[in-house]
Parts: C-alpha cells; structure tokens; sequence
C-alpha cells in the first residue's frame, strides 16, 4: 500500500456502506471500551462497599 | 491432587495470581487486534458479492464466536460450581455473563447492520437470528437471578441451573443455518472440508477472533477478582488485603 496514493474518503465510503460498515464498529469499540470502563468502576465499588462494612462493624464493637 | 485444586481454586490464590496473568492476554489482545483490523479494513480484498459491506464480518463472526463460547465457560464453571462446590467456579460463571451478554448484544447488533444493506432488512424471525436472541435472554436471565437473590449459594444454585439447561441453545444456535430455511448464510469457516474463503479475508478475520478471545481473558479476569472480593468480604483476607488500599 502506498501512503500517498492511499484515498481516505473512498475508504470512509465503504463502497456505499459507510453507515452500516463504521456503525458496527463504533459500537464495537464501545462495547470494547464499556467491558473495560465498567470493571474497573465496579472494582472501586466494591472496595468502597467492603471499607463501609468495616468501619460499620468497628463502631459497633 | 484434590489439595492441590483446592489451593489453586482458593479466591484469595486466584485473587493474587491473577494480577500477574492480566497483562499477558491484555497485551497480545490489543496488539493482534490492531494487526488485524489493519488487515481486515486496508488489506483485505472487496467481496465479489457483497462490496464493501462485507468487511463487518471481522467484528459479527468473532463477537457471534465469543458469544457462544463465553456461554460454554459460563455453564461449564457453574456446573463445576453445583458439583464440586468450588468457589471460583462460581466466581468465574458470574464475571463471564455480563462479557457474553455484551457479545451476544454485538454480534446481534452488527448481524443487522449487515442484514439490511444485504437482505433488505434489520430483522427477521428465523432460526439463527432468534435462536441467539435467546442466547441473550439467557445471559440476562443468569445475571437476574444472580442479582435478585440475597443469598449467595442459593443465588449460584439457580443461575447455574439456568445456565446448564440454556446449553441445549447452543447447538441449535450453530445447526440453525442447516436445519431450517434461513436468511443467514451458512458456515464459512467452521465445517470440515476447506473454509471457502480467500486467504487474505480468513486470516484477519481469525486474527479477531483470536484477539477477542484475549480480550474476554483479560476481562474476565478482572471482573472476577471483584467478584471474588466482594463473596469474601467478610474473610479476613479480604479484610487485610482493603485496608492497605
């Protein structure tokens, strides 16, 4: 492939399927990026709900 | 040798194990996924039949792929889970249904996309394409009831049933294509004789799958040392490990 004879907008275009072709990646790229996001704020939740519990108990004693 | 699963399958073991493991599917997962959308969107070959529309096929057959075996592993550690009562069994079947569920959603989802421009239409009512929406329903369905049950064991018990019951799904999923009339076209890879495929689309579409495939163990991974975390919270390593954060 040669970089400067590469056409970008005839890439985009998709041969006409532009819509259908970048639309399914973009969703996979979210869902790629959500299965990454999502994980990482559950880890925070869990660590805030475990720490909760703790001082909980510890005012109790 | 029952020792020896006990301590390896031990959440705290995996808990600590698992942190060194993550980058070494994360890593290779992005690079191949990279090479192989950079073969998939610049090099491969326009399809003779169906343009350019066809180069969805790197993202539908890996996500579509995953979403069955995510199931599998799912339904496999579940049953290992109601059997042999083994904690991070049960950890790892319920890390694995929000990743699948997120597949099965993908794999619909661009599976339409490439429907109307192909076929004429977003959805029809046939075997393949309903017999995965249920594989989603069944995602859905295991995650309720992980949700919807205070207690613990008994919450394992029920999704897991779920699970093992819903396997009956998957091979109807994969034989839909040949035992009913049906829009979707059959196997291209997967069948015994030669994949009938060019070479120069096969191999970026297998480079996804592999890629996806690393990306669900990193993820998965991740998801189940929360999972662990939280089902041990009242453990003292837990306990000792949180505080230091």
């Amino acid at each position: 492939m040669n970089g400067s004879e590469f056409n970008w907008s005839e890439f985009f275009a998709m041969g006409g399927y532009a819509f259908f072709v970048w639309t399914s990646y973009g969703i996979a790229f979210l869902v790629i990026v959500l299965n990454i996001v999502m994980p990482m704020i559950g880890r925070k939740k869990v660590i805030s709900r475990v720490k909760r519990a703790i001082r909980r108990e510890q005012l109790q004693q | 040798m029952w020792n020896w699963i006990q301590k390896f399958s031990s959440p705290k073991y995996f808990y600590d194990m698992s942190a060194k493991l993550i980058p070494w599917f994360a890593i290779p997962a992005l690079v191949i996924g990279v090479y192989g959308l950079y073969l998939g969107l610049f090099v491969a070959p326009t399809d003779y039949q169906q343009g350019e529309s066809y180069r969805i096929i790197f993202i539908h057959v890996p996500a579509a792929w995953m979403s069955l075996f995510i199931y599998m592993v799912m339904a496999i550690s579940a049953g290992i889970g109601l059997i042999w009562q083994i904690r991070l069994a049960d950890v790892i079947a319920a890390a694995s249904a929000p990743i699948g569920a997120s597949f099965t959603f993908l794999a619909l989802v661009t599976g339409s996309l490439w429907g109307k421009p192909m076929w004429g239409t977003y959805w029809v009512w046939d075997a393949r394409l309903t017999s995965e929406l249920i594989l989603l329903f069944l995602y859905f369905g295991y995650m309720a009831l992980q949700s919807s049950i205070e207690d613990q064991r008994q919450a394992d018990k029920a999704s897991g049933l779920l699970a093992i019951v819903g396997v009956v799904n998957i091979p109807i999923i994969h034989y839909s294509v040949e035992w009913w009339n049906t829009l979707h076209q059959g196997a291209t890879v997967a069948k015994f004789d030669k994949p009938s495929m060019h070479v120069d689309m096969l191999i970026p579409l297998l480079l996804m799958a592999l890629a996806f495939q690393l990306f669900y163990a990193a993820v998965v991974l991740v998801r189940a040392r929360n999972e662990a975390l939280y089902r041990e919270r009242n453990r003292r390593w837990v306990r000792e490990l949180i505080e230091k954060i």
